[in-house]
């Protein structure tokens, strides 16, 4: 009896929030905060996977190495030539005198102990010498890329102000991301999907852009485009830019970035600061570049490229380009969180809109009061007062579900609501071995109260296997499934537990209670 | 009230022939009609795709949306009306940011901004198609060998073997009706078949209890009587309690929304199927297993 009222309680308390708008204040500090927890299917939200492309990141890291590689050759008087990037992050060079690779591996070992040689070829004397990480360590970094691509997302997501986000890494190199309640989906994939890798490059004014555009492109320095829109027609075009290879300065040296607006046009744009290393940088930069320009690059994109009319101490700059205010608040975020260390691909996206998930939960009550309510006069119909008795243990058994969802903080989805009118349908069942295994001992002339010690303790076996079984499949679905469909696995799960509890025990109480406390001798069933 | 009088007793062992007969043309039927159909209409949450879920203010006819998708490089797509005034519009094509702003443009140059919405977007690459099918698979397979085990300890091998196979006829005959009818086959279907597993088992398991009580009482009779007396003893049950969850079912199909529909849709089959197969098929296969070993052992002699 106690536990019976025990559990009733315990669940009802953590339904309340749910079920009531607003505890009154002295009360509602007694009482949990949470409601039961929507899913997106519910609520409206976004979910997203994405896919860390790791392996760009290690490629970058290669290219960077080798930079390094070159110089410190060159310290050591390593005689090499033909640098190059190979597929999957490695790289080859080529050893033109015979000593060359004890000295290479002499300063792998003391400065690159991430490297290893993978191979080494012959060729006229020559030694062609293959490089890459070391497998342990690319494995590291690979999963420092994906941690670092977590953090950066939840600071963007954080910035932006969104209630509840999950994100949350998968697998090996996937991220889920959810956002409830999210209006401007497409908003959101830019500001999480965006790299917003920013760089500082200097135009390469010594040679010719339409020599380079025609494909003689100089050694050391690149083609890349801005955007342009032609204020009266507004149209959109590309602007191509002949830009010296090296990156002067990153979005990394950043200390923070805001929205501002321009006087002379009332235009947004984006202010930075740098930190005070980035500040000295710039500062040096600057000075040994005054006429010349210099290009801000986000994402290979060249935002502008003004010229420096003199040296600039202190560490601030602008990035302008055609911005609208939502554009420029959200490259103000993605550039404070910093730029993902890796390329990221959306895998998939599932955006529900908040009227449609008032719809299903509308249908969905609907469907599960019908339900409900079908099951009850059934049982009443055909058991008159013991199908009473067994509704009551019906009753319970949804408050006891919708009680462990929200105590436990699970989420609640469509299909888990159909999991929960799937529940009524099956939790009866519990009952009707009960019942029919007392009738079979009434007929077989047994009193009331040994066909009820006989009926419930043989029935017992059975409900325990058959519902065993059935968690199986429910354990399986949960494991396997995804999002919603974990959610059918939960309550379906939760039920079948609560079924055992509600329709054997509590049942068998009301039972006693009526042939021990009032003495009742005939049972309605 | 009974439904079932008691004293019934149908001679469901001596049909079985009839029964198993029945139940491999149908699994015949549906492995054909999948063949016919090309495989499964996966949705695509396997096979990879966009679909979009717009609700318009007034009616509008598929013809002028699908034209309106075609107007922006979308062929394939294919409208499917669901409820008042909203359609699901599905293709192959994967939701990119360029090719969802196309869509709006669009759609708002066709029918005008606020004269619909979209409600739903869901987007799944092949990547994420494959891995999802490999975990359907795998659940489905994972559920039937773990149910195969429990089943084998609790009572015995052939017993796990029969529940299953009866099960394997369950899934498949429902995969037939839903190829018959062309449904789309979606993770939700999935969490459908895994339930009507975890159903039919049930059913099964309260016959094979009772055959297990049944044989300790009376050890003298054949299994072939015992079966017989256990599936009528336990009609009554396997009956209700396919009434019950069948009512809530026709709740959840008339009344839980689209998303819902198809689900409630093929567990209806499901549970059908799944009442069928526990009185006829899972315990008269224990039956042939042990016919088949007493004709072994008397080959030997």
């Amino acid at each position: 009896m106690a536990i019976t009222a025990v559990v009733c309680l315990v669940a009802l308390y953590f339904l309340l929030p749910t079920l009531v708008p607003q505890i009154p204040s002295p009360l509602d500090k007694y009482f949990p905060k949470d409601k039961i927890h929507l899913g997106l299917d519910l609520q409206g939200g976004m979910h997203l996977i994405l896919e860390v492309d790791a392996d760009k990141a290690l490629e970058s890291m290669m290219e960077r190495t080798a930079n390094d590689l070159k110089e410190s050759l060159m310290e050591n008087k390593v005689r090499f030539r033909n640098v190059e990037r190979g597929k999957d992050a490695t790289m080859s060079l080529e050893l033109t005198e015979a000593s060359g690779k004890t000295a290479l591996e002499k300063i792998l070992n003391e400065q690159y102990s991430d490297l290893e040689i993978a191979s080494t070829t012959s060729r006229e004397g020559r030694q062609i010498v293959y490089l890459k990480y070391k497998d342990k360590r690319a494995a590291d970094l690979k999963k420092l890329t994906i941690e670092h691509s977590v953090e950066t997302i939840r600071n963007r997501v954080d910035q932006f102000g969104v209630a509840e986000p999950e994100i949350i890494p998968e697998g090996e190199n996937r991220i889920m991301v959810q956002l409830p309640g999210i209006k401007d989906p497409e908003r959101a994939k830019n500001l999480i999907g965006k790299t917003a890798l920013l760089e500082f490059k200097i135009v390469d004014e010594d040679n010719s852009l339409d020599e380079a555009l025609r494909g003689n492109v100089p050694e050391g320095s690149v083609i890349a485009y801005g955007a342009r829109e032609d204020r009266s027609s507004g149209q959109r075009g590309q602007v191509p830019y002949l830009l010296k290879n090296k990156t002067l300065l990153t979005g990394a040296s950043l200390e923070t970035a805001k929205v501002q607006i321009s006087d002379r046009f009332g235009e947004p744009h984006v202010s930075i600061k740098f930190n005070s290393q980035g500040a000295s940088d710039f500062d040096r930069i600057t000075n040994e570049n005054v006429r010349k320009r210099l290009a801000i690059v986000l994402d290979g994109v060249v935002h502008s490229a003004p010229v420096i009319q003199e040296r600039i101490s202190g560490g601030q700059a602008q990035i302008t380009g055609n911005f609208t205010m939502d554009e420029a608040r959200d490259l103000a975020i993605v550039l404070r969180a910093g730029a993902l260390p890796a390329p990221v691909n959306i895998l998939e996206e599932r955006t529900v809109g908040p009227s449609l998930g008032s719809d299903s939960i509308r249908q969905g009550i609907i469907a599960t009061l019908i339900g409900s309510l079908l099951v009850i006069l059934f049982m009443i119909v055909y058991y008159r007062l013991s199908g009473l008795i067994a509704d009551t243990a019906l009753i319970l058994n949804i408050i006891i579900i919708l009680g462990v969802l929200a105590g436990f903080k699970a989420t609640l989805t469509l299909p888990g609501i159909a999991g929960i009118v799937l529940v009524i349908g099956m939790a009866v069942d519990a009952n009707v071995l009960i019942f029919e295994r007392i009738r079979e001992e009434l007929r077989l002339g047994k009193p009331a109260r040994a066909a009820i010690d006989a009926g419930y303790s043989k029935a017992f076996v059975t409900i325990l296997d058959s519902n065993v079984t059935t968690l199986i499949a429910a354990l399986f679905l949960f494991a396997f499934g995804t999002g919603p469909v974990k959610g059918f696995a939960l309550t379906l799960s939760i039920g079948i537990c609560a079924s055992m509890f509600t329709a054997i025990f509590v049942t068998r109480l009301i039972f006693d209670y009526f042939i021990w406390q009032r003495s009742v001798h005939n049972i309605s069933i | 009230m009974e439904f079932i009088k008691p004293g019934t007793n149908f001679d469901f062992v001596g049909k079985r022939k009839i029964a198993i007969g029945i139940s491999i043309v149908l699994i015949i039927i549906s492995i054909l009609s999948v063949v016919m159909h090309k495989g499964l209409n996966f949705g695509i949450d396997f096979a990879g795709g966009t679909i979009i879920q717009v609700k318009f203010t007034k009616t509008t006819g598929a013809d002028v949306i699908r034209k309106t998708f075609q107007n922006i490089k979308i062929d394939d797509a294919i409208i499917q009306e669901i409820g008042q005034n909203e359609v699901i519009v599905r293709t192959n094509q994967p939701m990119t940011k360029e090719l969802q702003a196309k869509v709006e443009e669009a759609m708002n140059g066709q029918f005008g901004t606020g004269n619909f919405e979209i409600r739903r977007i869901e987007f799944v690459g092949p990547k994420v198609g494959k891995d999802l099918t490999n975990k359907a698979i795998l659940a489905i397979v994972f559920a039937w060998l773990g149910m195969l085990i429990y089943i084998a300890w609790r009572f015995e091998f052939r017993y796990g073997l029969g529940a299953i196979i009866a099960l394997i006829h369950d899934t498949i005959i429902t995969i037939g009706v839903l190829s018959l009818l062309n449904k789309e086959f979606t993770l939700v279907i999935v969490a459908a078949l895994l339930t009507i597993i975890g159903y039919s088992i049930n059913d099964t398991i309260v016959v094979f209890d009772r055959i297990r009580e049944n044989r300790k009482k009376d050890l003298k009779k054949s299994l072939a009587e015992i079966i017989n007396s256990s599936v009528n003893e336990t009609l009554s049950r396997t009956i209700l309690t396919a009434l019950t969850v069948f009512l809530v079912l026709l709740a959840l199909f008339f009344l839980g929304g689209p998303v819902i529909h198809d689900f409630a849709f093929a567990l209806l089959i499901g549970i059908v199927v799944g009442t069928y197969s526990s009185i006829f098929i899972a315990s008269p296969i224990v039956l042939s297993f042990e016919n088949l070993q007493l004709s072994k052992t008397k080959g030997k002699k």
